[in-house]
């Protein structure tokens, strides 16, 4: 059964329709991207998928229950990490956790058991402050899957990133997601981020946003360390040219 | 030990300045410039400390307590203020321009009034410490809670926190700055607004002290009092510093490390 199903999603603000029929499905363990030009009501969907926003109609199904317009059920990562400055790491990816009512000793230590997986060990009595821009990202990243229930919706993550840190950080989330089997549905308007991080990518193009082609990538993960360099990315790079 | 010599040089210069209004204020003295009785020496006005002591501290008392319960229930107050008017808008255009009114009625003309209605002992004092004290932590916490990124809330509403947590996580934290500010002005405010509602009537105080000592043309135990009341503000103001440090280390990190 898919993991997160997005049905016919329609929302207009102010009389101007934003997004026109918008339906995704999302599996279990599966990375997929909506990739889109900015403006095009990416953020907008995912504040309709998160609960922080109704729709005008559509529905949206996490494990086949109804979640629409439910918030505290569907975690999500923007391009600023949103780190509270004046917590530490550990408290700071625990937060989640208190929210939902775990006390902060319990919380510390179910946030700590992730801490190495992550790539974050030593951190936790630090101060956001004291972090690079991608430690930042990959503690945000936690927080989000700790909080998430198997799904977290990613809000271009990685483009505050210098290219370097970028390129880094994709083979780091590749790892990751190799071992907590996060579902991710990620807004990116990176093409070459979307065809070397996902399993199936959504165009939306608009204006209203539609969804216009779905494009499966068929290499599997594990062989996109340095797949930007092969025939077959420059393949999917020009069919998605072509279409947006 | 550095950073000692750093912080004694970055000082120097005050501490120059201080002794520099010294030395003139004692050439002016001695060489009689200005009568001895109108502006008495350095020298007898540190005199009158050691002399006096025990007038000054047991009214320093006095002052002291009035603005201490002065202050907690101003900021108590001010908390409460501006807590139930970021959650109800109504209720912040309804009575914020009052609350400004109340800053713009000058506090020496109230304090009669406050006299008159309650008495000679600390009530009335409190009072006028209260409407001084109040109004910066409420505008301090109330800019706080407006700053507030509205991202990170939306971030905690999608984890499904509620108002309250909300507050907690996010607006109360982030309003530490700008009400350690409010605070730091309501510190000074509450000293000098105890020592204006003693001169208008009560037993004890060094307002009180003051008053008596003018009577009695003691120019040296007017500087002294003077001086004793802008070191207790000073130290009040450094101890709101220090409480800053303490709740708020994140923000001095650089300089421990």
């Amino acid at each position: 059964m898919e993991k997160l199903t997005v049905k016919n999603i329609n929302k207009a603000f102010g009389g101007k329709q934003v997004l026109e029929d918008v339906s995704v499905t999302l599996g279990a363990g599966e990375i997929v991207c909506l990739l889109g030009v900015s403006g095009v009501g990416k953020s907008t969907l995912f504040n309709v998928i998160s609960g922080l926003m109704p729709p005008d109609g559509g529905t949206v199904l996490l494990d086949g229950e109804d979640i629409t317009g439910k918030p505290g059920r569907i975690s999500y990562m923007l391009q600023k990490d949103l780190l509270l400055p004046y917590r530490t790491i550990e408290d700071n990816i625990a937060l989640p956790l208190v929210i939902k009512g775990m006390g902060k000793k319990e919380a510390r230590k179910q946030a700590g058991g992730h801490f190495e997986a992550f790539g974050l060990a030593g951190t936790e009595k630090k101060y956001p402050s004291q972090l690079s821009g991608g430690m930042r990202q990959r503690a945000a990243l936690l927080r989000t899957y700790l909080f998430s229930s198997g799904v977290a919706l990613l809000d271009e993550p990685f483009s505050a990133l210098d290219n370097l840190t970028k390129t880094a950080m994709h083979k780091w989330y590749l790892d990751v997601m190799e071992q907590i089997r996060l579902s991710t549905l990620y807004i990116t308007h990176d093409i070459d981020e979307a065809i070397v991080l996902s399993d199936r990518i959504y165009l939306l193009t608009g204006a209203p946003g539609r969804i216009t082609e779905e494009i499966v990538i068929k290499e599997p993960r594990r062989e996109r360390a340095d797949f930007s360099l092969t025939g077959e990315f420059l393949a999917y790079k020009k069919q998605i040219l072509e279409k947006l | 030990m550095r950073k000692r010599l750093k912080n004694t040089t970055s000082k120097l210069p005050a501490l120059l300045s201080c002794a520099a209004l010294l030395g003139i204020w004692q050439l002016v003295t001695a060489l009689g410039i200005v009568p001895r009785y109108m502006l008495p020496s350095p020298g007898a006005v540190a005199s009158v400390f050691y002399k006096d002591f025990g007038l000054l501290a047991e009214n320093a008392k006095v002052t002291l307590l009035e603005a201490f319960y002065g202050l907690l229930l101003g900021v108590l107050l001010g908390f409460v203020f501006a807590v139930l008017m970021d959650a109800f808008s109504w209720l912040y255009r309804a009575f914020y321009p009052l609350l400004v009114i109340t800053q713009t009625i000058p506090t020496v003309a109230v304090a009669p009034l406050l006299v008159l209605w309650f008495g000679y002992e600390m009530t009335p004092k409190i009072i006028l410490i209260i409407v001084v004290t109040f109004f910066p932590v409420t505008v301090g916490l109330l800019d706080g809670f407006k700053a507030v990124d509205p991202d990170s809330v939306n971030l905690l509403r999608a984890m499904g926190a509620g108002r309250l947590k909300i507050f907690r996580h996010i607006k109360f934290p982030s309003a530490l700055t700008p009400f350690f500010s409010g605070l730091r002005i309501a510190a000074a405010y509450s000293v000098v607004g105890a020592v204006i509602s003693e001169w208008l009537g009560g037993f004890g105080g060094l307002g009180v002290y003051m008053t008596r000592v003018k009577k009695a043309f003691a120019f040296d135990k007017m500087f002294a009092v003077i001086i004793l009341i802008s070191v207790i503000s000073l130290l009040l103001m450094w101890l709101v510093g220090f409480l800053e440090k303490k709740s708020m280390p994140y923000k001095y990190l650089h300089e421990k490390e």
